[in-house]
């Protein structure tokens, strides 16, 4: 288990933004209506994608929009590990893989470069634009080793490539998500030796099927 | 032709992405062709078939996919039926659903209303890992194209009202077992259920439910499509079809594959991803199934089968057929040792044995690393592991144990070796260099 609090400091209040809360009513439709609590992981990740951040006020603030307990919300926001409990780097939230695939792939040099050029791990930088964190597996090991930085997934990662979109994010830019060696997604790399037939494309996949196999039988008329 | 597999016979026809993920694409590809035929074949018949096919669940448990189906009530009573289907992908190793979802997701959205229709469920949730937020965006426009196309929803071309949604965690491996998944839907700490009741009794909001992994699901249209023989044909019997595979690790080109089950896997390693970093000689060791089943020694792999009966034989398991690579220079007992901190940091803390026993074979794991620990705890260690598995609500105790067991059972005299040769040319007694000095 992880050890989670909430922030020592915490602000006055919370309010939900306007789109939020409409983004908010769209989750709570999806479930039965005396299920609203469903919607609380949802509604948390809003609030965090508004703030940055989940704070103490919001977590009261979301109970009451769902009518639940804030004890339960509580539970939900300390227990779920994407939830950050306390104020994040401006500019970027890096969030680097350590699991065994990808440390064997080299992890463990995008962490020490991320020691060196941000700070130590889970603490906002001193410029207040960056936060890094080692996390476990992101599911993306056929692109090891990789981050993921705010929202988005950077594969294929070297020290290298890594500063680079480091320096990026510190010029107020975004680079690009997805692999840096070139790869489009999971291939091999140098390009993918199977689904090469053109025949899988040529649209005669669409035509109407005349059978289904093994499909019951007619009852034949008397 | 690498592998066994062809071309016409893959699944996942855009697995990699080149293609448009949106429906017209994948009506191209053969997605949503005949499904309306399909279900009027009948919900027995389509279990019936998924059940003749041989598909076993892809999550890892292995169970059979249409006999997990037939365990749903008969009629629907007061309580109405649900589908979940867990896309909580985070089995270190595992990155195939993520592919599906991506890259196709109209044969996932057709297998779910296919699947719902065999249990007679009119709503179905899909739950993503908070992490995928791509994967989520393409869903829901996905689903989107689906409803706007009138082939789900309510009055649907299909003439079956079917609902689906999209639901998402927040970085939690313990909600891909199943009752915690469920727990967690419903907006509680991702903690497992006793069972039973089992979700086909009483799941979702206390309703009969089923879980199915995300590929078990999406392979379902096809198989039905072109027959559960077409499917059997693949792979050896009680094994049988087509399987996503993720390969990461000391490999020249890791990579996702769909293979036919049974595929050796010396044949994946080598015609799929280029060969094991430096040849098939620098090979060490390989876990095959994802991080919770115990790896298997270079002599094994050689004649190690991809499937379930044969990774068994090994102690080992197919899991989620991800397999991990790791040559020569790998430190495995740091490797497993890593492992080990994962299950720590995942467990959910609800079972005494899991919470306090995988911070302390984490900790010991360390030791065993860097060589600080003593000889006698080898035992004490591979004690505990059993005390922890078997021990636990659901399947995590088990999984922390696992890699720790396939380590010592392989690799022993490494571990004594790293602990022996600490200890040599170090002084034995406090205080002995200096009186050696004197």
């Amino acid at each position: 288990m992880s050890v989670r609090r909430l922030a020592k400091v915490q602000p006055e209040s919370f309010t939900f933004a306007p789109k939020t809360l409409e983004t908010a009513h769209w989750w709570i439709a999806k479930y039965p209506a005396a299920k609203k609590q469903s919607a609380v992981i949802p509604i948390l990740w809003l609030v965090q994608k508004q703030e940055g951040w989940v704070s103490e006020p919001a977590i009261r603030a979301v109970a009451e929009l769902l009518g639940m307990p804030v004890i339960r919300v509580y539970e939900v926001a300390t227990f779920y590990t994407m939830f950050m409990l306390e104020p994040v780097g401006s500019a970027a939230l890096i969030q680097v893989c350590g699991t065994t695939p990808c440390a064997l792939r080299g992890a463990n040099d995008l962490i020490a470069l991320c020691k060196e050029v941000i700070g130590p791990k889970d603490h906002l930088s001193a410029d207040g634009l960056f936060t890094w964190q080692e996390v476990e597996c992101l599911g993306a090991c056929c692109n090891a080793p990789m981050d993921q930085i705010n929202d988005y997934y950077y594969e294929d990662l070297t020290p290298d490539s890594l500063a680079r979109i480091i320096q990026d994010f510190r010029a107020g830019q975004t680079p690009k998500p997805g692999s840096y060696t070139g790869r489009h997604s999971s291939e091999p790399a140098g390009g993918a030796q199977t689904l090469t037939d053109p025949t899988l494309y040529d649209g005669s996949r669409a035509k109407p099927l005349t059978t289904i196999p093994n499909a019951p039988q007619p009852e034949a008329t008397a | 032709m690498v592998g066994i597999l062809e071309d016409k016979d893959r699944i996942f026809t855009n697995l990699y992405g080149f293609h448009d993920w949106g429906l017209e694409g994948a009506k191209q590809r053969g997605a949503w062709n005949a499904t309306k035929d399909i279900l009027s074949c009948g919900r027995d018949w389509i279990i019936t078939n998924v059940k003749n096919s041989g598909l076993r669940g892809r999550g890892g448990a292995g169970f059979n996919t249409g006999l997990k189906w037939s365990f749903m009530p008969k009629t629907v009573g007061e309580r109405p039926h649900y589908l979940v289907v867990n896309a909580d992908e985070s089995e270190p190793g595992t990155c195939k659903d993520r592919e599906i979802m991506r890259h196709d997701p109209h044969l996932f959205i057709e297998g779910c209303l296919i699947a719902s229709f065999a249990m007679q469920a009119h709503a179905c949730y899909i739950y993503i890992r908070g992490e995928y937020v791509r994967e989520r965006e393409v869903m829901e426009a996905a689903v989107k194209q689906a409803y706007e196309a009138k082939l789900i929803g309510k009055n649907n071309i299909h003439g079956y009202d079917f609902d689906l949604y999209i639901h998402h965690g927040a970085g939690a491996y313990i909600c891909g077992e199943e009752t915690a998944l469920l727990e967690s839907l419903e907006g509680k700490k991702g903690q497992p259920r006793l069972k039973p009741p089992f979700p086909a009794g009483a799941g979702l909001y206390g309703c009969p439910t089923t879980v199915n992994n995300v590929e078990s699901i999406a392979v379902v249209g096809t198989i039905l499509r072109r027959g559960a023989e077409w499917f059997g044909s693949f792979g050896r019997p009680n094994n049988t079809g087509t399987k996503l595979m993720c390969v990461s690790g000391h490999v020249n080109k890791p990579c996702n594959v769909e293979e036919a089950m049974s595929i050796p896997l010396k044949q994946l390693l080598e015609e799929h991803c280029g060969g094991v970093r430096g040849g098939w000689g620098n090979l060490k060791a390989v876990i095959p199934g994802g991080s919770s089943v115990p790896m298997i020694p270079i002599e094994q792999c050689e004649t190690a089968l991809m499937d379930f009966d044969s990774l068994r034989d090994l102690k080992s398991g197919l899991g989620t057929a991800a397999v991990i690579v790791m040559d020569k220079s790998t430190d495995l007992i740091k490797a497993i040792s890593r492992i080990s901190y994962f299950y720590k940091h995942e467990s959910c803390g609800q079972c005494t044995p899991c919470r306090e026993g995988t911070g302390w074979m984490w900790r010991v794991m360390e030791r065993m690393a860097a060589g600080t620990a003593e000889m006698k705890e080898i035992d004490m260690l591979l004690e505990v592991t059993t005390q922890v598995e078997g021990h636990t609500i659901c399947a995590l105790g088990d999984a922390a144990a696992w890699p720790i067991q396939g380590l010592f059972r392989h690799f022993r005299p490494e571990v004594e070796a790293r602990i022996a040769n600490y200890r040599a040319g170090k002084p034995h007694v406090q205080g002995a260099s200096l009186m050696a000095a004197e």
